[in-house]
């Protein structure tokens, strides 16, 4: 009954072999959890047209100069002469042209579609920077509080209930400003790179807390198990069991937030931007232009249109791709 | 249940008060002088010295902000120039409106109710329903379709389909009056005519988010093996979906629901500006461009306290319907 | 074989408080007050029903668990409640295999990665690289050192607890914990891994606290074997003495309790009737004395102490240990013990 290493190798082959239906033929490397998904999200046609879509957009984001380059108009050029006597764009639907795609803005005459191309860029800048900092910062308190529990646990859930009672419109609205004021004056110009950092900063201070809850729950759900405690058993520490045992365990649940918070931080920051804070005018974004807009609804639709329906596609590619990201990710969840 | 009740209260207690020590420190200790703001032309400097002095911005902030809460519980007497007396929940007096913020409150307040409650009836209705016929009808065209409704629902901007519904109903086909709040007891037909459109617009855009939600648990309850024993006893299907999943089914949507309801009472701030009503939102945007800080204090932890209370509900129904939660 | 014990542990305590709200409202007494020696390249057995505290006391060995008292003393160093640094020296000569092979293993990373944690944690590189090393200790525990890249999930059960093993061996400990290290597998593997732990224990004269419930497989493995009930030590003694002598009841019940076919029929098991006491609040004297058939008065009020009896080499926690003759076999008058004839 006694078998050497050697045998029980044999042994364990065959093992193997019944098991796993014949890793043998795949090879030596194996599929990483990360690569099974991988595979399933491009089997999932869903998942590929809007991830074509969403790099088409980052693409025209990225590449706004150079169309401006080539479409030969830029979003701060006014084209009064195209205007009538109200300062209404002449022409159908708003003013689309040859040269004017999109057509024009009432009153300044500016061109809404390099206008849409920097506001598209503006957008997606600000709402990448404030997910990555919110995740990072959700990621680190939520695996603190749910590794270490106790009272710190106590003290962050805390933070994160305070913070999500506090009124983040009125609150944005009311910042906004007096941080500006703060660093430029009564009557400073301001410059929209800050304005665009301060939007990123008030987005870091209030949208960390539903990462933090998940990453949270998710790490009270692993930290009972075997392979952590069998990493502090070789004396691991806190450092490595959160980020090298149970962050690689938890990435799936926080892509997936992570993919759907960019679209909300989109929105968020066309809602201040309509409510009037965040950016001005000068740094073109999609709030901005719907919040114009609004009043020319009756008498120039197409303005209205245009910006609303661009950023509605932003946002709908974004929430497809991120539901499809987790039925690739996860695959017993219903779809 | 009672001491649970009480622990919870407690720790919402220390949470609005934070609210309102971080409101304060955040509007009334950043440099930007209120008073500036209040009187901006015809401003010599001894009037504004006088205001300040009236305001109480000449004290330390601790006794401004034990002044402030004193007012809430007690009432307090402010000058003369402040409409004197201010009773129980006295929230200040604002000079850019010249009265009393808690009068301004009672008057927008029932603007918000009128909008949120309503639009919350309707968009659980749609969003649970959706939600439930589609689990059911899983793979048909259904399911399909209530799935396309929800993710577009998603991803439209409250703005973008208020303005396309004034556009269609309000300036083409003049079927409804330009939004407007009247009084739900003086005019009940008025009242909801003028705000149907809000109503609509939430509901489109929240009905969208339960509609995922519940869809998702009611499939996950579907597959759960209560419900299959429920099925394999011989129970018959309506009975077996409507008592026994539905109500596993839809604790999570009525977390959300509280939470959702309680911030929206806050202010449906891009609501009530897209459609031109002023509510407790509208209200708090005006304050913060004309610099009206007792107003916005108000505002703010109004907000803050629908937000907490909605919790605490939430609370104390999820240990209604599951017993385990008191244990905690 | 020194007499220096490697691990000498000395009143080893497990209290956890049972809390309601903020009030605490009583303490589970998982482990009271344990007493034993592990010497260099010895085999300790740890048995005893599910819920005794044998796996407790596996945690506080490799300080998963922090003790409530008692102290633990490893190669001559009190570990009882030393910190992560000073543990870390003791940390490679001191580890422990895990029961659910499914779930001690990060599914997240490659068996490289798996087997070279302990390394890495520790910071030691060893000759010819770590995945040389790895590569090494896979071959050592029966696994293909080419699958060196691949996740747990591409393994069946045995072979995961194989890689398991491999990263217990990574630090060349001196002590290892087995807790419940085969009780997870097929009973056709079972055998495989347990032999693959004594050829191991054998080449590097390896100690082992082996933990385990299957009294088969620790007469298999085990030198000597300790039985636990209820958070105490009830017997301790040398394999051969325990499975052919033993002397405590309830030792003599869990033997019995070893489905045997070589022997036709009803052979004389011994069928404890009534539940384990909770050790919430844990019988009074003998913990033993309310599923004892032998149980009187005295039992009731005193509690036995470890006795060591036949010449030191075993000790029984018992008032009226089975006489000398009293094998696996019982008697007839113990064939249908009547639990509820005594405790009433």
């Amino acid at each position: 009954m006694s078998l050497s290493p050697v045998e029980g190798l044999a042994l364990a082959e065959i093992e193997s072999g019944s098991d796993a239906g014949g890793p043998e033929a795949t090879g030596v490397v194996g599929r990483s959890p990360g690569q099974l998904a991988w595979m399933r999200l491009r089997r999932d046609r869903t998942a590929v047209v809007s991830g074509v879509l969403l790099v088409f957009f980052m693409v025209l984001g990225l590449s706004a100069p150079l169309i401006e380059m080539v479409y030969g108009v830029g979003p701060r050029e006014q084209f009064q002469s195209l205007l009538d006597g109200f300062g209404m764009p002449l022409g159908y639907v708003g003013g689309v042209t040859g040269e004017h795609w999109f057509g024009l803005e009432p009153g300044l005459g500016r061109d809404i579609f390099i206008r849409l191309i920097y506001g598209l860029r503006t957008s997606l800048f600000i709402a990448f920077a404030a997910a990555l900092i919110t995740a990072a910062i959700g990621i680190v308190l939520g695996a603190l509080a749910g590794y270490l529990g106790g009272w710190l646990d106590a003290v962050i859930n805390w933070i994160t209930d305070l913070t999500l009672a506090m009124p983040f419109l009125i609150i944005a609205l009311a910042l906004t400003p007096t941080i500006t004021l703060r660093f430029y004056g009564e009557r400073g110009q301001v410059s929209s790179a800050f304005g665009v950092g301060v939007l990123i900063a008030v987005f870091a201070i209030f949208g960390w807390t539903s990462t933090a809850r998940l990453v949270r729950g998710q790490v009270i759900a692993l930290r009972e198990r075997e392979f952590v405690e069998a990493a502090k058993a070789s004396g691991a520490g806190l450092g490595h069991i959160i980020f090298r045992q149970l962050l690689p365990n938890i990435w799936a649940p926080i892509l997936v937030s992570f993919s759907l918070a960019v679209p909300q931080f989109i929105t968020s920051e066309a809602a201040l931007s309509f409510i009037g804070v965040g950016l001005s005018d000068e740094t073109p974004s999609f709030g901005r232009m719907i919040y114009r807009s609004l009043d020319f609804l009756q008498t120039d639709p197409a303005y209205v249109f245009f910006p609303g329906i661009t950023i509605f596609a932003l946002v709908f590619a974004f929430n497809l791709f991120g539901d499809a990201l987790r039925d690739a990710l996860d695959p017993k969840s219903s779809r | 249940m009672t001491r649970f009740l009480i622990k919870r209260l407690f720790s919402a207690t220390l949470t609005l008060f934070a609210v309102s020590v971080l409101t304060f420190l955040m509007f009334f200790a950043l440099p930007r002088d209120p008073v500036s703001s209040i009187c901006s032309k015809n401003c010599n400097p001894e009037r504004l010295e006088r205001v300040r002095d009236d305001l109480g911005l000449n004290d330390p902030l601790i006794s401004q902000y034990a002044g402030y809460m004193k007012g809430i519980v007690t009432g307090r007497d402010l000058g003369s120039a402040q409409g004197g007396r201010c009773d129980a929940p006295c929230l200040g007096w604002s000079y850019v409106t010249n009265e009393a913020v808690s009068d301004t409150i009672a008057r927008v307040l029932p603007v918000t109710l009128s909008i949120v409650i309503p639009a919350a009836v309707l968009w659980l209705l749609l969003g649970v329903g959706l939600g439930m016929v589609s689990a059911l009808r899983r793979g048909t065209w259904v399911d399909r379709l209530a799935i396309g409704f929800s993710l577009t629902g998603a991803s439209l901007q409250l703005y973008f389909v208020g303005a396309v519904l004034l556009l269609v109903f309000v300036y083409n086909l003049r079927w409804l009056p330009v939004p407007s709040y009247t009084s739900l007891f003086d005019n009940p037909a008025k009242w909801a005519s003028g705000l149907v459109l809000a109503w609509v617009a939430l509901a489109f855009l929240f009905s969208a988010i339960y509609a995922r939600l519940s869809r998702a648990q009611m499939l996950e309850t579907l597959s759960e093996d209560f419900v299959r024993t429920a099925r394999a006893k011989g129970l018959a299907k309506p009975m077996v979906y409507g008592r026994h999943a539905l109500r596993a089914a839809i604790t999570p949507v009525v977390t959300i629901a509280g939470l959702d309801v309680g911030g929206a009472l806050g202010g449906t701030v891009i609501t009530e500006t897209t459609f031109g009503i002023q509510g407790l939102g509208r209200t708090a945007v005006d304050a913060v461009r004309s610099g009206d800080l007792p107003t916005i204090m108000a505002t703010v932890l109004i907000a803050a306290v629908f937000v907490v209370l909605a919790n605490v509900l939430v609370d104390l129904l999820y240990a209604t319907i599951d017993p385990r939660v008191r244990l905690r | 074989m020194s007499d220096e014990p490697l691990l000498r542990v000395r009143g080893l305590t497990k209290h956890f408080p049972v809390r309601q709200g903020l009030r605490a409202t009583g303490t589970v007494r998982a482990v009271d007050g344990l007493d034993f020696d592990v010497r260099p390249g010895e085999t300790l057995g740890l048995v005893g029903e599910s819920g005794c505290g044998k796996t407790t006391t596996g945690r506080m060995l490799v300080r998963l668990l922090e003790p409530t008292s008692g102290s633990i003393e490893f190669a001559g160093r009190d570990i009882t409640h030393a910190g992560r640094r000073e543990l870390r020296p003791l940390r490679q000569e001191l580890q422990i295999i895990f029961q659910d092979p499914y779930a001690s293993l990060n599914p997240r990373h490659t068996v490289g990665r798996i087997v070279a944690m302990p390394l890495q944690v520790n910071g030691i590189k060893p000759p010819g690289g770590i995945k040389a090393r790895v590569q090494e200790l896979l071959e050592l525990v029966g696994l293909n050192p080419e699958h060196y890249n691949r996740y747990p999930h591409e393994f069946s059960g045995g072979q995961r607890q194989r890689i398991g093993i491999a990263r217990a061996l990574a630090l060349r400990p001196k002590l290892i914990v087995a807790d419940e290290p085969v009780s997870a597998l097929d009973v056709s593997i079972q055998a495989q891994v347990v032999n693959l732990l004594r050829d191991l224990q054998r080449e590097l004269d390896l100690a082992f606290v082996f933990i385990a419930h299957d009294l088969a497989v620790v007469r298999h493995f085990c030198q000597r074997v300790a039985v636990m009930y209820l958070g105490r030590i009830v017997e301790i003694g040398d394999r051969n003495d325990i499975y052919e002598r033993p002397q405590h009841p309830y030792t003599r019940a869990l033997l019995s309790a070893i489905p045997d076919v070589t022997q036709l029929g009803p052979a004389g098991r011994i069928r404890l009737t009534g539940d384990v006491p909770t050790p919430l609040d844990p019988p009074s004297g003998c913990r033993f004395r309310t599923r004892c058939w032998k149980a009187q008065d005295v039992c009731a009020t005193e509690e036995p102490a470890l006795v060591p009896r036949d010449g030191g080499r075993q000790a029984t926690a018992c008032h009226f240990p089975e006489g000398e003759t009293a094998g696996i076999s019982p008697g007839p008058e113990v064939a249908a013990p009547n639990v509820e004839e005594v405790s009433s």
